[in-house]
């Protein structure tokens, strides 16, 4: 189904949020789950979680950061042009339940689908901490829409420009876990690396730890097996029995290889992609 | 021309793109018949009185009546003709396994070759096609009644022809962003150009069928969602989507694609035009293809057309048992495919960043029959080698798609999670829902998802009209 784009905002250097058309997904998504898009014919399928939605306007949010070539073109779209497919909602819903204290830690554009995630835990009646980071000030995001469903509230940064400085796993084990904090589940989203040193940190504290990845991926319904990761020895889809795993038992040096496939192709389809985009006097 | 100058004609070739040339573009192999060739393939038909061809056929087309209108010129009228019972006919003339259908009963194949049956239906579509003369049948009365057919493959495409021309109202949801299923992601583009399909799939539409894409039932709506939207039945053809692999060492290594992934993204998101399409695909310099069906054919070749210097098949059994059509073997083989038969992969090796660099096979020997009758494959102890490969493509048959069973309570499934249906009906233990194809049978053809629909619309038609 095509879908048209009704708002656009650009929430730092690289990363931007658009509200798109969307009644049915916008009825029936739950927090966790994402959509497909496609720009254009000769577009790719973009897998991006559903930051947030409206269901009496219709309406979906998706945050996305520009890496390559499709995720630049869908930034230089405006409120007006259509897409040319959206389809969802896709992959399983997260398990909400009342578990006590559940920290919540996003980094960088890894802030947007943890926001839902938060936002139902909170509903269910948990004790929020929220810890949030990126490289530096200017890319955190959402961090107003955050501590509005946080009991407790942690920005880290790398550089120190704001709040704490550190790495968000860093954060989590000095200001809470060292602590002698209880903290019952941990929902981790952001670059695999950061992901990794969640679950190291909670490892050793042992938290049970949920992680949403974010692997290549062609059809998302389970299909292709594009999305595969290895998850406590055995081969699981992403799209469909994820995206969240038990981040304890994720393969993450075999996701990060995954990840990787198409490295070179990638930056040749950009390079040609900035190319034409300036052949064109820019957009 | 008398009987005896017809059974001398000898079956007449299929022209085709020259080997050497065709293994490196996506154009299609079969050049297809002019119309001399077609009329005189044509008279090799001696319009038997009981014709075991039709008795052959899936969908019963009435083989010896078109061949009788191609005899007359009448190209146009023949593919009419056809289209009475098989809405695809470009479709089945190129993918049916005539082979073992149609034209292994054909009487002139007990003493010589069969009719080209095959290549006499994708000619007549062909060329009506092509004169834009398509002609679209008067639209019959509305039942007023609403069917929801889920999965735009062969058999969903029949049974929404079926019953649109019944006068019911026909909505087919579709998971992907292009409807024709297995047509579109599966076939590549030189065994089934995507315009055909295309085709096919719009002259439903004129018929009045209605296409939802990017829809995916299980997920944006559930089976009882549809019935609470007011459909009075429910089609599900969802097909044999669920890639299986063989759950040996270093199959995520990066290269290693199951053959869904790897055609999908050739075929229905054209990863061989990348860069002008945006989706990439590893075009590996040796590559091999694990398996012998017709999916494993489609994966050589392709992997030849995206510029390999190598492409291995490895087959576990010989080439007697391999499950593929000959002409498919044959094309593959003549496009420079080197067979490693007899042989099964035991891991992959991969290097530091996690690239497959080599497939460590054991050959086999034949054994004792299995239960599937062909003999089984038994490895030779101590025969491990080693083949140097960059890209594997996992070709071993295609499962279940568990989307629509897990969220439909009540729908029963057998033991591999396909969905059980009654053979002559399609009827699945739930009421007004109906099923067939691929997703009950198991991965097998287009032609046999396509009779599964054609005996489904006819009791869909049955249920419908009986229902109040």
């Amino acid at each position: 189904m095509a879908a048209k784009i009704l708002e656009k905002r650009q929430l730092s250097e690289n990363v931007f949020k658009m509200v798109l058309e969307g009644e049915r997904i916008a009825r029936k998504r739950k927090a966790g789950q994402f959509v497909v898009l496609r720009i254009h014919e000769e577009g790719e399928r973009i897998p991006l979680t559903i930051a947030d939605a409206d269901p009496e306007k219709g309406t979906v949010t998706i945050i996305f950061q520009v890496v390559g070539k499709s995720t630049a073109h869908l930034s230089d779209l405006n409120p007006g042009d259509t897409l040319l497919d959206l389809v969802g909602p896709l992959g399983k819903p997260t398990h909400i339940e009342k578990v006590g204290t559940v920290a919540c830690i996003g980094g960088g554009v890894g802030i947007a689908p943890v926001y839902p995630i938060t936002q139902a835990m909170k509903h269910a009646g948990n004790h929020i901490i929220s810890i949030i980071g990126a490289r530096s000030k200017d890319l955190i995001i959402m961090e107003d829409e955050m501590k509005a469903v946080s009991d407790e509230f942690v920005v880290a940064t790398d550089d120190g420009s704001y709040g704490f400085k550190g790495f968000v796993s860093q954060a989590l084990e000095e200001k809470y876990l060292m602590q002698g904090r209880k903290i019952d589940m941990v929902v981790a989203i952001g670059p695999v690396p950061m992901m990794r040193a969640v679950c190291d940190t909670t490892k050793k504290y042992n938290v049970p730890t949920v992680v949403s990845l974010n692997s290549i991926m062609v059809d998302a319904t389970g299909m292709c097996g594009a999305c595969r990761v290895s998850v406590g020895g055995k081969t699981r889809f992403v799209c469909v029995d994820g995206p969240e795993f038990d981040g304890h038992q994720v393969d993450f040096r075999q996701l990060i290889d995954r990840q990787r496939i198409y490295l070179q192709e990638e930056k040749e389809s950009y390079d040609h992609y900035c190319s034409c985009r300036l052949g064109k006097g820019g957009n | 021309m008398d009987m005896k100058e017809r059974l001398a004609i000898p079956r007449q070739p299929m022209p085709e793109q020259d080997p050497k040339v065709r293994a490196r573009n996506f154009d299609e192999v079969p050049l297809g018949y002019t119309p001399e060739t077609a009329k005189t393939e044509a008279l090799r038909c001696i319009q038997c009185k009981n014709p075991a061809c039709v008795e052959g056929c899936p969908v019963q087309v009435d083989i010896p009546g078109f061949i009788a209108k191609i005899v007359e010129g009448d190209f146009i009228g023949a593919a009419r003709h056809i289209k009475k019972t098989n809405a695809l006919p470009a479709v089945c003339g190129r993918v049916c396994p005539q082979e073992i259908q149609c034209e292994q009963r054909c009487v002139r194949g007990k003493k010589g070759d069969p009719v080209a049956i095959g290549r006499l239906e994708r000619f007549v579509a062909d060329y009506e096609r092509a004169s834009g003369d398509v002609a679209i049948p008067e639209k019959p009365a509305p039942t007023g009644k609403r069917v929801a057919v889920v999965g735009s493959g062969p058999s969903g495409l029949t049974v929404a022809g079926d019953l649109v021309q019944l006068g019911h109202e026909v909505t087919i949801f579709e998971a992907l962003h292009k409807p024709g299923g297995v047509l579109v992601y599966g076939i590549p583009e030189f065994r089934l150009p995507k315009a055909i399909v295309a085709a096919e799939v719009e002259y439903l539409e004129r018929l009045g069928v209605k296409i939802q894409t990017s829809f995916v039932i299980g997920k944006t709506a559930t089976v009882d969602e549809l019935f609470e939207y007011g459909y009075d039945a429910v089609y599900l053809g969802t097909g044999a989507g669920l890639p299986t692999f063989m759950n040996i060492p270093g199959e995520n290594l990066n290269g290693v694609y199951s053959a869904n992934e790897y055609l999908t993204r050739s075929n229905l998101m054209k990863a061989y035009k990348f860069p002008e399409y945006d989706t990439p695909i590893v075009k590996g310099k040796n590559v091999a293809v694990i398996g012998g069906g017709n999916v494993a054919m489609d994966s050589v070749r392709t992997a030849m057309r995206l510029g390999a210097d190598h492409v291995y098949l490895i087959y576990r059994r010989s080439r007697a048992e391999m499950p593929a059509r000959i002409e498919e073997i044959h094309h593959a083989e003549e496009e420079g495919i080197e067979f490693h038969l007899l042989t099964n992969p035991v891991r992959y090796i991969g290097d530091d960043k996690g690239w497959v660099v080599g497939v460590e096979c054991l050959k086999m020997e034949l054994g004792e029959p299995d239960e599937s009758g062909r003999r089984r494959p038994v490895p030779v102890k101590g025969s491990e080698f080693v083949i140097d490969v960059d890209t594997v493509v996992v070709a071993i048959g295609a499962g279940a798609n568990p989307l629509v069973q897990s969220t439909t309570p009540g729908l029963e499934t057998n033991k591999w999670n396909y969905i059980v249906a009654d053979e002559e009906t399609g009827q699945t233990s739930r009421e007004g829902v109906f099923a067939g194809g691929d997703i009950v049978t198991g991965a097998a053809t287009v032609i046999l998802a396509m009779g599964a629909g054609r005996k489904a619309a006819r009791a869909m038609h049955e249920y419908l009209m009986s229902k109040k």
